[in-house]
């Protein structure tokens, strides 16, 4: 076995092996840092295909990013374990169904009728100068670059709706206008107030309002 | 078999030669802290342990390393003891791929910003597991904050980041610092001014030091996400936030000021006057100018408040970071000298 392969083994048994955990551990924040570890996973099997680009962008985006956000929303969440299992057993028989069902579809396109070497020559390993990032970016903008402009201005619009749909005026909060606050100068808020000394004057708070 | 394991080898003295001296200089970058914080206050810092205080960070450690570790009662164990590794695994692993010379690195790779900046992203894990394992309240507020922080300032860290490739043309660190080659002029501090400063303050916040340091916040939650630590536990946190310090501020001289490049070149007389130091000389001055740009900012300005921080980085610095990078790119095309006309 080369090094490659055994690199390619190790990582592949994480990702898998983390996968099944992040749907049978109980603990939902556990299962969040499991998918985490499966991402890393899939990261490193692309830099074995040389794509370093792609998983150096999934650690980024997804490790670094989305799934932090995840465990944010997941760690505020007071989930009810027992009321989740709730039915296990009745609803198991459908369950499995669904999942041989789910696993067939699954071979059958990804299995090797579609991706097989037969269809694909066997990667070989590129020069020492070649850039990964260079090559996606050449295809990006040139071959794929109305489908690429399109994607992100979908994202642009998933984004404003998002947006507008969580926008809400809430007369009834109270909160502050940091604006305001930073335009507040010195003779705003502070008046100086010369005293005698060893002399009382009375000083009228209410001449300034 | 044998030169892979020679290479092996190779690779892990490396490894040591660098992360040594780091250690050191994490240790007394925290007596440097105490010293000019010290001093701007009006007051000496450290004076009894060894001559002058020299060895207070090495006492410092001892008396770390002897504390008992104590795991709170309904903490989650095993977490709670992954959480200051995962915080000090990104900011050494970051050291990878940094050039300290034109032929002085670890490793030498292509996508190197884009590593750099994904592996940061990844030392939030180790505050928000802490603030989660703990079972604490205040720990947890803490670990919520800095979530929330880093991910957003990373935005504003990645744009500043986009400026740089743009200028560069490359995302080889080396290459980077080398395209600034010329004179102390060519380097991208000017034309990328307002990236410059944008990336330091996202630098900051990212670290999670003052004036952006809410997820500590000692006077509403204690210490925030690392309240239940003691001992070595609490130690790796401390050693990881300062290796951090530690990075950003080398990158930033790696990108902005020219890295291991001489500030005389291009001088008539200086240049041959100066050219018998080191370039590592030159970048390890650049990175401790940053430090105490660090330690000052830190006893300069007040603690922000949490919507004032979320405003600086959503409204205020990625609008800025978005409208230089549409001027880089236009100096970029245009050729604008003396940085770009080279390309």
């Amino acid at each position: 076995m080369s090094f490659e392969q055994f690199i390619f083994y190790l990582f592949a048994a994480a990702m898998l092996g983390s996968a099944m955990m992040v749907i049978t551990v109980r603990n939902t924040v556990h299962a969040a840092l499991f998918l985490a570890l499966t991402f890393f996973s899939a990261a490193a099997l692309w830099l074995l295909l040389e794509a370093e680009f792609l998983a150096i962008t999934l650690v980024l985006v997804y490790v670094g990013a989305v799934m932090v956000l995840f465990l944010f929303v997941v760690m505020m969440l007071d989930v009810n374990l027992a009321q989740l299992r709730e039915g296990f057993v009745r609803l198991l028989p459908v369950g499995i169904v669904v999942a041989l069902l789910a696993i067939g579809m699954m071979a059958y396109v990804v299995g090797p009728g579609n991706f097989g070497l037969g269809k694909f020559a066997e990667p070989t390993g590129h020069p020492a100068d070649y850039s990964n990032t260079k090559e996606l970016g050449r295809v990006l903008y040139t071959v794929y670059v109305y489908p690429f402009e399109i994607a992100a201005v979908i994202l642009l619009v998933a984004i404003i709706a998002a947006i507008s749909l969580a926008l809400r005026k809430r007369p009834l909060t109270k909160h502050q206008n940091p604006d305001s606050q930073i335009a507040v100068r010195k003779k705003d808020r502070l008046r100086i107030v010369k005293l005698e000394a060893g002399t009382r004057q009375p000083i009228n708070l209410e001449d300034k309002r | 078999m044998l030169d892979a394991l020679l290479t092996l080898v190779i690779v892990l003295l490396k490894i040591v030669a660098l992360l040594v001296p780091l250690m050191v200089a994490v240790a007394y970058l925290t007596f440097a802290e105490r010293k000019i914080i010290g001093y701007i206050q009006g007051r000496v810092g450290p004076l009894h342990v060894g001559p002058r205080g020299w060895l207070q960070p090495i006492a410092d450690a001892v008396k770390l390393i002897f504390k008992e570790i104590i795991v709170p009662a309904g903490a989650n164990r095993f977490l709670f003891l992954l959480a200051p590794l995962l915080a000090m695994g990104p900011s050494i692993a970051a050291w990878a791929v940094m050039p300290l010379g034109d032929n002085l690195y670890i490793t030498d790779i292509d996508a190197g910003l884009l590593y750099v900046l994904a592996v940061t992203s990844l030392s939030v894990y180790g505050i928000i597991i802490a603030g989660w394992a703990s079972n604490s309240k205040y720990a947890l507020l803490g670990a919520l904050r800095s979530a929330a922080q880093v991910v957003s300032y990373e935005i504003a860290m990645g744009f500043a980041l986009v400026g740089v490739l743009l200028a560069a043309g490359s995302m080889n660190l080396r290459e980077i610092v080398l395209s600034q080659e010329g004179s102390l002029l060519h380097w991208f501090w000017l034309p990328l001014l307002p990236l410059f400063v944008v990336y330091f303050i996202a630098g900051l916040a990212e670290t999670n030091r003052a004036p952006f340091d809410l997820a500590e916040g000692e006077s509403e939650i204690v210490a925030g996400f690392h309240v239940e630590y003691s001992g070595m536990s609490f130690g790796v946190f401390f050693l990881a936030e300062y290796a951090n310090m530690i990075l950003i501020s080398m990158l930033t001289s790696l990108m902005f000021l020219g890295g291991w490049l001489s500030p005389f070149q291009g001088i008539p007389v200086l240049e041959s006057l100066f050219s018998w130091v080191p370039g590592i000389v030159w970048l390890l001055l650049k990175t401790s100018f940053f430090l105490l740009l660090f330690l000052w900012i830190r006893a300069t300005f007040p603690r922000y408040r949490y919507d004032q921080l979320m405003r600086l980085g959503w409204k205020i610095l990625i609008p800025i970071t978005i409208a230089w990078l549409l001027v880089v790119g236009a100096a970029v095309v245009g050729g604008l000298g003396p940085w770009f006309d080279g390309a």
